[in-house]
């Protein structure tokens, strides 16, 4: 499963797994992220925060090796997966998205979402990805819905089914790209509850959220963006509750000002 | 999305609802009855005003005569069992090589430029060229290239030049379909390691080629028909096998004959289409009516 090279170059520590340095990335000519550093540590949960359009979701996107960088380091267990040299797909396959819309493949039952990436990319056999198919939607609540489409499943049960068909690769880290914010109120809690689930459990996991009082609760560690550059970082004590840089104090005071936190 | 059944929940229609109903039953019984009868008499004028004509009796001698069609008819369905034959290849021909030119026309980067132009200048190329003018170039220029000693077979010569015309159309009705696959779904089957080519085959295909399922059995309908043009080559199909006919007793009656069976084989492709299209509509309008 691992076609990875074995780890070369300097890394900053042993129990990193995710170290961004100096992201840079352009959409044509227009810059969106100005060099971001960045560590994620093994089972450790960082949340990024920002309003939208600070570039939350470009990070995660260039991290995964969804677009290409403009310039910049991305190394995952100390491997730059971000030289030319290194087999993307088998890069991509260590890392378990969930993008805010979903994105679950229509014309396949939930069961068929989760087993094709461990079937098709793994190779593990039909039978046992059913078996641990199975025991992930029970773990997310969906097991009666495992051969349902998912245009019959509420916004909540798409992205848990969406969450479970992440987590079936085994993936070295978890992305999760604002993963509540298509949902309703209502639905949100019930999609939260996995995630915090997934945390407890020792996932590594970067993710992207609007949900302050969850990163609050939730992550070891939050890193603020505004404008394609990270402005604050530290515990979530500290960043969201005494933040020390201006533009930071700004953001939450609107946010408080809205209800969410 | 279908409504709640009467009763659901205790339900009992209001009276309100119930008058309702009966006027929506009244209107629908007398618009239908309006219908009705429109078609019957526009039907009754159109058939007083060809009969009267005064070439009706001659049109009728030379064009439905059943001793004619009856004796037509079994070398007709002989020529028939050839163009179904020849639309059977065709169609499985079509749809593989059409599948492949509008996978390659798709394909982003430099390293497939060549691969590209070379899918783009065949769509433009076969779409442009008229179906007939087409069928002559390839039945009788291919032979005289002589790559073979023996005669090549003017069905195959002709099936090809079906398929090379009828891929270009279909192979753009497939790109369509590719494209309104929404990105987000490539992006998820690639955040999942899948490579380009598994993300195509097992997640863009599949939604796509169920999306253009209607235009596609559309082209199909057409295909029926088109196949009848292999006997400018010379083919004994049924088309072919109706001029013979004709030819022997100067009666066009073949022609008639032959024209119901191509309307026969079509109609139930048609049907299939509307169906498919009819689902399709439902699934995404998702209970919307209007």
């Amino acid at each position: 499963m691992n076609d990875l090279a074995p780890p070369q170059g300097p890394t900053r520590g042993r129990d990193v797994v995710l170290d961004v340095r100096g992201l840079v990335k352009h959409y044509d000519d227009t810059p969106v992220l100005h060099g971001i550093d960045l560590t994620v540590g093994d089972h450790e949960v960082v949340a990024l925060i920002g309003s939208s359009g600070s570039g939350k979701s470009t990070l995660l996107r260039c991290a995964a090796l969804l677009e290409p960088v403009t310039d910049g380091q991305v190394l995952l267990d100390g491997v730059d997966i971000t030289d030319p040299g290194v087999d993307a797909d088998a890069v991509r396959s260590q890392f378990g998205v969930v993008f805010q819309a979903y994105n679950l493949f229509p014309h396949m039952t939930v069961r068929q979402n989760i087993t094709l990436a461990p079937r098709v990319v793994h190779g593990v056999p039909a039978a046992e990805a059913d078996a641990r198919a199975e025991e992930l939607l029970r773990r997310v609540g969906l097991l009666d819905k495992a051969d349902s489409y998912p245009d019959r499943l509420s916004g909540g049960q798409q992205q848990r089914a969406a969450i479970a068909r992440a987590v079936a690769v085994e993936p070295r880290v978890l992305l999760l790209d604002e993963v509540t914010s298509a949902l309703d109120p209502e639905l949100v809690g019930e999609v939260l509850a996995l995630v915090r689930e997934l945390a407890h459990g020792g996932a590594t996991i970067l993710m992207a959220t609007h949900e302050m009082g969850f990163a609050r609760r939730v992550a070891d560690h939050v890193c603020f963006l505004d404008g394609g550059r990270l402005v604050e970082e530290g515990p979530p004590a500290q960043v969201l509750g005494e933040p020390t840089v201006a533009r930071t104090q700004q953001f939450l005071r609107r946010v408080i000002d809205a209800g969410r936190l | 999305m279908t409504p709640p059944a009467e009763g659901a929940g205790g339900y009992r229609p209001s009276p309100l609802e119930l008058r309702r109903r009966v006027d929506r039953a009244r209107r629908s019984r007398r618009s239908t009855l309006t219908a009705l009868v429109s078609t019957v008499v526009f039907a009754a004028v159109l058939y007083v005003a060809v009969t009267s004509a005064p070439g009706w009796p001659r049109v009728q001698a030379a064009f439905l005569d059943p001793s004619v069609a009856t004796a037509s008819l079994p070398s007709i369905l002989r020529g028939m069992w050839l163009n179904l034959r020849v639309l059977a290849v065709a169609a499985v021909l079509t749809v593989a090589l059409a599948l492949v030119v509008a996978v390659v026309r798709t394909l982003r980067g430099p390293v497939w430029l060549p691969l590209r132009l070379l899918a783009t200048g065949y769509v433009d190329l076969f779409r442009g060229i008229p179906l007939i003018v087409l069928l002559y170039l390839i039945g009788f220029g291919v032979p005289a290239l002589r790559f073979t000693d023996g005669r090549i077979s003017s069905v195959a010569l002709g099936t090809a030049a079906i398929v090379l015309t009828y891929s270009a159309y279909v192979s753009e009705v497939f790109r369509a379909g590719i494209e309104t696959v929404h990105p987000s779904q490539r992006l998820g089957a690639r955040s999942l390691g899948l490579s380009y080519a598994q993300s195509m085959r097992l997640v863009v295909l599949p939604q796509a080629v169920r999306r253009v399922m209607p235009p596609l059995l559309n082209d199909f309908v057409a295909m029926q028909k088109d196949v009848g043009l292999i006997s400018l080559l010379g083919a004994v199909d049924a088309v072919r096998a109706a001029q013979i006919a004709q030819l022997d007793g100067f009666n066009f009656t073949p022609y008639v004959v032959v024209a119901l069976l191509f309307v026969l084989l079509s109609v139930p492709t048609a049907r299939l289409a509307d169906w498919v299209s009819i689902r399709a509509t439902r699934r995404e309008q998702a209970g919307a009516v209007l």
